[in-house]
Order: C-alpha cells, then sequence, then structure tokens
C-alpha cells in the first residue's frame, strides 16, 4: 500500500513539473497530456485512501470533459509550437501568493505535530450513499450555492457564444 | 497443488483468482473481436444480396486469422509529416478504454465461490463512465499526429460528439439508479430478476443504446470517419497493425456498450425461468450463465451491425441537435418523472 502511495505521489508530482515546465517540448497540447496524467494519478491517490466516488468523479470530471475540452480548444486555436514568453509580473504575483497560502495552511497544520487517524476506517460498503446524504442533508446550502454558480456560469458561457442577441 | 494454493494468504490468492479472471476475459474477447468483423462482412454481404469473404476456410470462417496476419506482416509506413510520438500512442490509447470497462462487468454468477466479475466496485457506473469518457483521447490523438486536415477533422468531430452523447448517456441511467439504489453493477442484476429494465425504463434504454452507437462511432453516427468527405477520417494515415488496433478498438468498444447494455437493461447473466435468475450452485450452471450472458452480447452486436447497413448517416448539425435538444430533455424528463413515482410508491 505504501509503495503504491509513492509511486502515485511521485507520478502527480513529475507529471504536475512536466505540465508547466518540460525541457524536451513547449507543445501546449503535450501540456494538456500531462495534465490529464496529473489528474488520473491524484485519482490513483483516492483509490488508496478508499475514496472511490470521488476517483471516479476525478477521472470523468476533469481528465474526461475538462481536459477533452481544453485540448479542443488549443488545438482549434494554435497548432504552432508555444513560444517561450516572458512571465507577466501580475500572474508571478499571484501564483506567488497562492503558492504561500497553500504552504501556509500545510505548515501549519504539520506545526501542530502528526496526524491522528481521526476518521474511522474507511469501508468499501456505502461510501457514495454515505456521500450523497451528507451532501443533501448538512452541506444542503453550499451545495445548492455551488449549482447556482454552475448556472451562472453555463449562462454567461452562452451568452459570450452568442455573436448577436435577438 | 491445491495444499499450496490454500496455505497463501487471501490477498495473494485473490490476486491470482483475478489474473486468472483477467486471462480468461481476454482469451474469450479477443476472438469475439476477431470475428465480430467476419460477422460484420458476412451481415453486410446477406444484406447486400453478396456473398461475402468465402475463400479462406469452409464459408470464409479463418478469414480473420488471415486478416491479421496480414496486419503485422504489412509495412508499418509512418509519413514524414506526423507528430510521432502521438502518432504512435494514439492507437493504444484507443484500445484500452474498450479493455478497462470489460473489468467490471459481472460475466456471470460465480463458479465454485468465485464471482465471475473481475472488480466489483460500489461506484460502478461511475468507473464505467469515467473510462468511457478517456475513450476519447485516442481519436483525438490521432487527428492531431497525423498532422492532417482529414484526420484532424475526423478528430475534432469525435470529441464534440463524444461529449455530447456522454451527457445524455450518463443521464439516462440515473433513473435506474434510483429505482435500484444502488451503483453496484451486480446488485443491478440481483434488482432485475423480478423485471428487466428494458421494460421498466423503454426511454432510458433508447436513449442508452442510440448514444452508444454515436459513443463508439458507428454508423448513422460515423461522421469522424465518414469516407465521402474525410478519406478516412482520423485514421487515413494509419498502416498496417497501428490501423488494424484503431479497426479492433471499434469493435472492442462495440462488445463493452453491448456487455454493458446487457447489465443495465436485459438482466445480465440472469434468464427469468429455470432457475437460471439466481446465483449459480453448480459449476455447470455457472457454466451457464456465462454462455447466456455471451449469447445476450452476441444479439446486441448483430443489431449493431444490422443497423450500420440500413441507415445512412446523420449530418453534423441533425447529431448535435438530437443530442442536445432532444436526447438530453428527455433523459431529464425520465429522471423527473422517475423520482415522482418512486416518492408516490414511499
Amino acid at each position: 500500500m505504501d509503495a503504491l502511495f509513492y509511486l502515485f505521489a511521485a507520478l502527480t508530482l513529475l507529471c504536475g513539473i512536466l505540465v508547466i515546465a518540460n525541457p524536451f517540448s513547449n507543445n501546449p497540447v503535450t501540456s494538456a497530456m500531462f495534465l490529464v496524467l496529473t489528474i488520473v494519478s491524484m485519482a490513483g491517490l483516492f483509490v488508496l485512501l478508499h475514496a472511490f466516488f470521488l476517483a471516479a468523479v476525478q477521472v470523468l470530471v476533469y481528465a474526461g470533459a475538462v481536459m477533452v475540452l481544453f485540448l479542443f480548444v488549443i488545438m482549434l486555436l494554435d497548432l504552432k509550437e508555444e513560444q517561450r514568453r516572458s512571465i507577466p509580473l501580475f500572474s508571478a504575483g499571484l501564483g506567488l501568493i497562492a503558492v504561500v497560502a497553500i504552504a501556509s495552511v500545510i505548515i501549519g497544520r504539520l506545526w501542530k505535530g502528526p496526524f491522528v487517524n481521526s476518521v474511522d476506517q474507511p469501508t468499501m460498503e456505502g461510501a457514495t450513499t454515505v456521500l450523497g446524504t451528507k451532501l443533501f442533508s448538512d452541506y444542503v446550502l453550499p451545495f445548492e450555492i455551488v449549482s447556482l454558480v454552475l448556472l451562472v456560469a453555463m449562462i454567461g458561457a452562452i451568452l459570450l457564444s452568442k455573436k448577436e442577441l435577438k | 497443488m491445491i495444499a499450496w494454493f490454500n496455505s497463501l494468504p487471501p490477498t495473494a490468492q485473490m490476486t491470482l483468482f483475478s489474473v486468472l479472471k483477467i486471462v480468461c476475459v481476454l482469451a474469450v474477447l479477443m476472438p469475439m473481436i476477431a470475428y465480430s468483423t467476419l460477422a460484420e462482412r458476412k451481415i453486410s454481404a446477406w444484406i447486400q444480396d453478396r456473398h461475402g469473404p468465402n475463400r479462406v476456410g469452409p464459408a470464409g470462417i479463418w478469414q480473420p486469422i488471415v486478416d491479421g496476419v496480414k496486419s503485422f506482416l504489412k509495412e508499418d509506413f509512418t509519413p514524414s509529416h506526423v507528430r510521432k510520438a502521438y502518432f504512435w500512442l494514439a492507437p493504444m490509447i484507443s484500445m484500452i478504454p474498450a479493455l478497462l470497462t470489460i473489468a467490471i462487468i459481472p460475466f456471470g454468477s460465480q463458479l465454485g465461490s468465485q464471482k465471475m466479475v473481475i472488480a466489483d466496485l460500489n461506484v460502478g457506473i461511475l468507473y464505467t463512465f469515467g473510462i468511457v469518457s478517456l475513450g476519447v483521447y485516442g481519436i483525438v490523438l490521432a487527428g492531431y499526429a497525423s498532422n492532417n486536415k482529414y484526420s484532424f477533422l475526423g478528430g475534432i468531430r469525435s470529441s464534440a460528439q463524444m461529449i455530447s452523447y456522454e451527457i445524455a448517456m450518463g443521464m439516462s441511467v440515473v433513473a435506474l439508479f434510483m429505482v435500484a439504489g444502488s451503483l453496484r453493477l451486480s446488485d443491478l442484476i440481483s434488482y432485475q430478476t423480478h423485471c428487466w429494465f428494458i421494460f421498466k425504463q423503454p426511454l432510458a434504454f433508447i436513449i442508452f443504446m442510440i448514444s452508444a452507437f454515436a459513443e463508439t462511432n458507428r454508423l448513422p453516427f460515423d461522421l469522424p470517419e465518414s469516407e465521402q468527405e474525410l478519406v478516412g477520417g482520423y485514421h487515413t494515415e494509419y498502416s498496417s497493425m497501428k490501423f488494424a488496433l484503431f479497426f479492433m478498438a471499434e469493435y472492442a468498444n462495440m462488445i463493452a456498450a453491448s456487455a454493458m447494455m446487457v447489465t443495465l437493461f436485459l438482466g445480465g447473466w440472469t434468464l427469468p425461468f429455470g432457475g437460471l435468475d439466481q446465483p449459480a450452485q453448480s459449476i455447470g450452471m455457472g457454466l451457464a450463465q456465462i454462455g447466456i450472458f455471451i449469447a445476450k452480447i452476441v444479439l446486441l452486436m448483430t443489431i449493431f451491425i444490422w443497423v450500420r447497413w440500413m441507415w445512412p448517416r446523420f449530418r453534423y448539425d441533425q447529431l448535435m441537435d438530437l443530442g442536445w435538444r432532444r436526447f438530453i430533455p428527455l433523459s431529464l424528463a425520465n429522471i423527473l418523472i422517475t423520482a415522482v413515482v418512486l416518492w408516490a410508491i414511499a
């Protein structure tokens, strides 16, 4: 089990690095394909945590739908190899803030001492049912808000793609 | 031998049994893929009042083997303008999802104490849709790698088509799982011992079946490779065994889709009489149920092939219209009606 964890973790990190800094190719399609591999190996990590539902949804939504659309757009927009460009200061700053924020959360948690196994030993049976019940009872408000946000995004996408409104 | 086997820890026993099952499933699946090409050619010939392949062996039964040998021996030509890495990867990537889907389908009840399924997941159907959604990469990458406008158009068409129909397909089966109350495929089969889902959810079956045609790029939805406009679509530049792999992937996908339909709508390995709807107690019964499962797949494969030679190809706008404006609202309505009926009963 441990060996599998290290395998998937290493694969996730390696593919993640190759997405943004591939020394062999500047082709955006290659980056997108490595992002797919990153997502799939993260699904592997979820499986090791017995979160089968999350793993399946991860592959289904990100690798299967979102990335295919990414690939679609990359292929249609620009078929030439991407040139190395100077990185805009604004995005670099935003990226740095995000990295610091995530790192501070992780380091802050580690500072408090080692992890204890607070959740019950996860079981294979009925994990999806539990998730569904939680989602529609305890977390019904966040769930509805998220669906509203998605609806707004959908309407916005349709509105933007329409050239002229009748 | 048996004593040695019993001395192994349970995980090792499970691994051994899984490997054995995988080998057996592949040993059945590969000839099935090969012989569906023969079935396709024979049935098309009968429909068009021809003889079909009849030179190799009696009634042409060795034709698939000869075809396979031919594919291996032909020159594997790589055009100079292709993107090599993707050009090599694409045929493999298109073959893998079809084989992975088979892994969770219960192809029989049990032999002895072993369940006849490679992996009985509690998120069964989600796994399937996850894997099916990866199937598009093979074709898209083939179109991209070939660096040729016809291939590229084929790849783009297929990705739009597969994404669109995945949604309709996924939503059509939601109603089934609401009724059965489980995502596990073996639970679904045991639920269907009373009444097959094709009778309980006929609309879902129709949507699923037509979407399966679109997902496997079969006529009347074979726009990604439509010969008259795109030469051969995404596999225009491929030759030899790489081309054969695309061909095999198409048939493997058809078999996987048929197996899914059998499991979801046609009761899997059960038959509603002779005690065949309960898990088998003897080896003979177990084998009979595997036979029933394969017979149902063969039936659906025949329908796949039959439809191909009976229908003209859809236009692209018709295809999108059918997917987005007909099937998705219909499957949503189906979910709603099922929910209301379930609520009224409960």
